[in-house]
């Protein structure tokens, strides 16, 4: 087989050497029935072949710019992310168990949860999660454990497909989840009964709005619940952080982050939260310590929280992070700084009102989302917004993502800094013949 | 030895400078204040490092150079399954890496057409009827299937009474976390004195309060569970669903399947067995593949193949909902369906033999030595030793990283005490899996006579063994601004 | 290791000194021996009421986490703040400053199922 470096007369000899001749014999202890199933798979492939494949089934992809976003959209990687990301040391290492051979991830989670914690105004980062879905989820379920409650309330600004994941989870060890519907494109104030362990709200919302959820937050903390917010990093560079309006848990999709878009995966999710609540946060965390020679060194910590220390009662069944995505990240935030990161969430900004204002030019076309709003926006169209990114594709672009869920006609569009005035106008061009034809 | 280069490396935040720039930003200008209100805009900015971009490359490849992976260096880690990650498949995922999951189907022929092949293949290797791609890791993957039991019991009106799980007293730890979050009781069933589920014990714990059984075959001690065929007939009897945890399936793809042997349940590690890479610590991907009793609750959405091309289904009224966004790990889906067409049925079943053949040419070389394997059976592609008599499994462990080799995993599973759980993968080389054995050899020769020495290792490391009494007791979990 | 004469014992490694209907609570010297250094005790909240048997405590070394159960039944009166900040006072004084919790002993009759000294050490020796 390829990959292997046996020689015919490597694997005889070791066969040899164990007293048998087949490697057959290895597999004769197991139950005769079990043995030799009917397979089907294609015949392998050279790597040349593989790659002309793969090539050919990517074709099949209607390629097109894209417009669309829903946490994860088309922002410009820097070279070096890859450079970084793809080296075999950072690429084929394992969890960081041995930390004398693996500080080099180690020290990069390290700055990882720092620059996380920074950038959501927040006290603790973990190593990260598997994305922004399921980094809500253990973030309620942490609001949970704190507060000794078995109920939660989320607003519908809140990305719908986290708050199924939500719901899936909840679900699971009996915890009610009640939705908040929104007021326009906004979560309305709204009260919180006593036995809520968790309100959460999105801001940037899915819709794209920017909430002001400081009100929420007294209203959560009153009641003696938790407020949890969903927080596109990105936006982070220039907008209100959720440290600074009263969260106590902060989560969201990494996608913007130095991460290529790849269908929706592998990404990664962020969970930062307040101090007291340390002890709660799942999944990995690396603390700064010396070595037995007063050299300054990084290891895992906290690790009685988790699965192979905790068994049953652990934090979270969570065994790893989402490393390599969110070392992405940390290279991407290094290469940009806190101006460049600026940049690119003011530019992305400004294309995004831009477009918004092209679109809206549209007959038939009404705004669902106001200013102000980050990367993204919601409209209502005149016709069904499935048929219009249908027609968006086949001129080359993505979107109009529909989102039934927000009435009839609602669909969700994306900026971000890529695009150029000509980007728009021709973006804008295509969808007015999508909408009007 | 010297693998890692040395050197002390400052936080990135250390080499930071004022006004210094990074990437060249965007050229759009806009004002915040108008674009946002000031309300709305952040007091302070964040913290981050401000560095030029070759400093930053610098730090990081530096960094890189402090860290061991499979392509420095051997890394046999136990159920880790560090094999060789091809590179070619890093190539191949580049080539999906613009899509964008809200485009419209139309637009997506060619990824839901490989997301739609890759389940078939895992159906063909699994023995199991259908499957979702969407968990984002191994435990992932644990928790949807175990919510998928959950959903079919309670569908079935069961579920108030079934509340307990069974898990074998060698699980992974994630297996009973994974049972806690789903919303069960665990109950640990012992090992037999062979190293196999004591299957007596498991039956006079089976009845009508027990959901599922959580099995890893061949287990955390690399022993194939001989009597399987029993043991799931008498859990069906019973009404429990059968949980296969694909952690070990590397040892026997293409040979036999859990299908074959009664499993209901199954997820796929795609980093372990399918040669994906390990990334620091993800992200992997961990498929679940089912028996059609169990296909309805299978999270939504389904890639569906029909004669007007591929589609995805979201009509699933029994479905245990999502477990995460969009289609899960797709980049890593790509990277698995590629390396099962480089290798082909019989390329796969190849490099399981010889993943076992290592492991047991290894394990001799290791007795021979001194080292001790307590639970001696025809054991597959990992075995569990003990360091000779007097040294401690951690001692030995850190002496192995002065050798230049990444030690196995230690004390694990649990029922062996001073574990070493060593899985050498079928891409190493027979040479490798001597100098390793020569290694362990000299570590516990030096170790017995100069046992200072073997407490004080590893010697050669950019750090030496690291306070984490201190680390856990008064933890720094970020750098800040002075 | 000290296994004092005035205290009682669960076999679990809990011992607890009863004093005017209140029971103070610790790990033995033994159990802090086992475990290695503490890092972390997860105190229960004050007010609690416990059954005899119930895990209302954890002990976390670096490697390992262990439930430490109440002795007795009873309701929770005080828990040693101290150990927020000073974890290591578990290991270098299990019978007095690394105290973890008090129980206001609800059925005094339990005291009497609680292990003495010598039986507590014949434990530990066959357990060793």
């Amino acid at each position: 087989m390829p990959y292997a470096p046996h020689t015919e007369a490597e694997v005889r000899a070791m066969l040899a050497d164990l007293g048998l001749e087949r490697l057959e014999e290895l597999y004769a202890h197991l139950p005769a029935d079990l043995l030799d199933p009917p397979i089907e798979l294609p015949e392998p492939m050279n790597e040349d072949a593989l790659l002309r494949h793969l090539a050919e089934v990517a074709a099949r992809n209607r390629p097109g710019r894209v417009f669309l976003g829903g946490g994860v959209r088309d922002h410009f990687v820097p070279a070096i992310v890859d450079t970084v990301a793809g080296r075999g040391e950072f690429l084929t290492a394992y969890t960081p168990y041995q930390p004398e051979a693996s500080q080099g991830v180690l020290q990069a989670i390290f700055e990882y949860q720092t620059m996380i914690a920074e950038l959501t105004a927040l006290d603790v980062a973990n190593a990260s999660l598997y994305d922004g879905a399921s980094a809500l989820a253990e973030g309620v379920l942490l609001a949970l454990r704190a507060t000794r409650r078995m109920r939660a309330m989320v607003s519908r600004g809140v990305h719908p497909e986290y708050r199924q994941v939500l719901a899936t989870y909840l679900n699971a060890v009996g915890a009610d989840l009640e939705e908040v519907p929104l007021e326009g494109d906004r979560t309305p104030a709204f009260a919180v009964a006593d036995d809520v362990g968790a309100v959460v709200v999105q801001s940037p919302n899915f819709l794209g709005a920017i909430e002001a959820y400081a009100p929420l937050a007294e209203a959560a903390h009153a009641a003696g619940a938790l407020l949890v917010v969903v927080a596109d990093p990105l936006s982070l560079a220039v907008l209100r952080p959720p440290g600074e309006q009263g969260a106590d848990v902060a989560v969201g999709e990494g996608q913007p982050l130095g991460n290529p878009m790849s269908l929706g995966g592998p990404h990664f999710g962020y969970i930062a939260v307040r101090e007291g609540l340390l002890r709660q946060l799942p999944g990995r965390l690396v603390s700064m310590t010396e070595d037995a020679e007063g050299r300054r060194g990084f290891v895992l910590a906290l690790s009685a929280r988790e699965q192979h220390i905790r068994r049953a009662k652990a934090r979270s069944n969570i065994t790893t992070n989402a490393q390599n995505a969110a070392l992405r990240a940390t290279v991407h935030l290094a290469a940009l700084g806190p101006e460049g990161l600026k940049g690119v969430a003011l530019a992305t900004a400004a294309a995004a009102r831009r477009l918004y204002q092209l679109l809206l030019e549209a007959g038939g076309v009404r705004p669902l989302t106001r200013p102000p709003f980050f990367a993204e926006f919601a409209l209502r169209l005149p016709k069904d917004p499935a048929e219009v990114r249908s027609l968006l594709a086949e001129a080359g672009y993505h979107g109009a993502y529909p989102i039934p869920e927000y009435g009839e006609g609602a669909a969700l569009f994306a900026a971000s800094e890529r695009m150029t005035e000509d980007d728009l106008l021709a973006f804008a061009r295509a969808f007015f013949v999508a909408v009007g034809g | 030895m010297g693998f890692c280069f040395s050197d002390r490396v400052p936080l990135i935040f250390e080499r930071s400078r004022p006004g210094r720039r990074g990437t060249p930003a965007p050229a759009r200008a806009a004002d915040p204040a108008e674009l946002f209100g000031e309300a709305n805009l952040r007091e302070r900015p964040p913290a981050l490092p401000e560095v030029d971009e070759l400093t930053a490359l610098r730090h990081y490849t530096n960094l890189s150079r402090r860290q061991v992976g499979v392509d420095t260096t051997f890394y046999p880690l136990g159920s880790c399954t560090m094999k060789y990650n091809p590179r070619v498949l890093e190539a191949a995922a580049r080539l999906f890496a613009d899509l964008h999951p809200y485009q419209d189907e139309a637009s997506l022929q060619g990824a839901l057409f490989l997301m739609h092949e890759l389940g078939e293949y895992l159906k063909a290797l699994t023995g199991m009827d259908a499957i979702t791609l969407q968990p984002a890791a191994g435990a992932h993957g644990e928790l949807t299937g175990m919510l998928v039991v959950r959903a079919y019991h309670a569908d079935r009106g069961e579920l108030e009474q079934r509340r307990v799980v069974l898990v074998p007293d060698s699980a992974h730890g994630s297996n009973p976390a994974t049972s806690a979050m789903a919303g069960f009781e665990v109950r640990e069933v012992p090992s037999d004195a062979d190293g196999e589920v004591d299957l007596e014990a498991l039956k006079r714990e089976l009845g009508d309060h027990v959901a599922a059984i959580m099995l890893t075959n061949p287990n955390t001690l690399g022993l194939f569970e001989r009597r399987i065929l029993s043991l799931t007939e008498a859990a069906h009897a019973a009404g429990v669903q059968l949980y296969y945890d694909g952690a070990n399936l590397n040892a026997i793809m293409g040979w036999a399947r859990p299908g074959d042997m009664g499993f209901d349940v199954v997820h796929l590690n795609l980093h372990k067995t399918f040669a994906t890479p390990h990334g620091g610590g993800g992200p992997g991907a961990g498929p679940v593949a089912v028996k059609a009793h169990l296909a309805p609750y299978l999270p939504v959405p389904l890639v569906e193949k029909t004669p007007a091309g591929y589609r995805l289904d979201f009509q699933r009224p029994k479905s245990i909902g999502r477990v995460r966004s969009f289609f899960g790990n797709f980049g890593v889906l790509v990277k698995a369906y590629a390396y099962i067409r480089l290798l082909g049925r019989e390329g796969l079943k190849r490099a399981a033999a010889l993943s076992v053949l290592n492991a047991r040419y290894l394990k001799e070389l290791l007795k021979r030595r001194g080292y001790r394997v307590p639970y001696d059976g025809p054991t597959m592609h990992e075995f569990v030793a003990q360091p000779p008599e007097g040294l401690r499994a951690l001692d030995v462990a850190k002496a192995l990283l002065d050798e230049g080799f990444h030690p196995p995993t230690i004390y694990f599973p649990l029922i062996v005490k001073e574990a070493m759980m060593i899985e050498p993968t079928e891409t190493e080389a027979k040479e490798t899996l001597e100098a390793f054995a020569e290694a362990l050899g000299r570590i516990a020769r030096r170790g017995q006579e100069d046992p200072d020495w073997l407490h004080g290792a590893p010697y050669t490391t950019p750090v030496r063994r690291l306070d984490e009494v201190r680390a856990n007791r008064r933890p720094v979990l970020r750098w800040r601004p002075d | 290791m000290k296994v004092p004469e005035e205290l009682k014992y669960r076999e679990t490694h809990e011992w607890a000194r009863i004093e005017d209907g209140v029971a103070t609570v610790g790990i033995t010297d033994y159990a802090q021996e086992e475990l290695g250094d503490v890092v972390y005790v997860e105190l229960p909240e004050v007010g609690r009421a416990v059954r005899g048997g119930e895990a209302v405590a954890v002990i976390e070394s670096v490697k390992t986490a262990s439930d430490i159960y109440a002795p007795l039944s009873g309701e929770v009166v005080a828990v040693n703040e101290a150990l927020a900040d000073h974890p290591e006072k578990v290991n270098e004084d299990p019978y007095g400053e690394g105290w973890i919790f008090k129980l206001r002993i609800a059925d005094p009759a339990e005291v009497e199922a609680l292990l003495d000294a010598e039986a507590y050490r014949k434990l530990v020796a066959s357990e060793g």
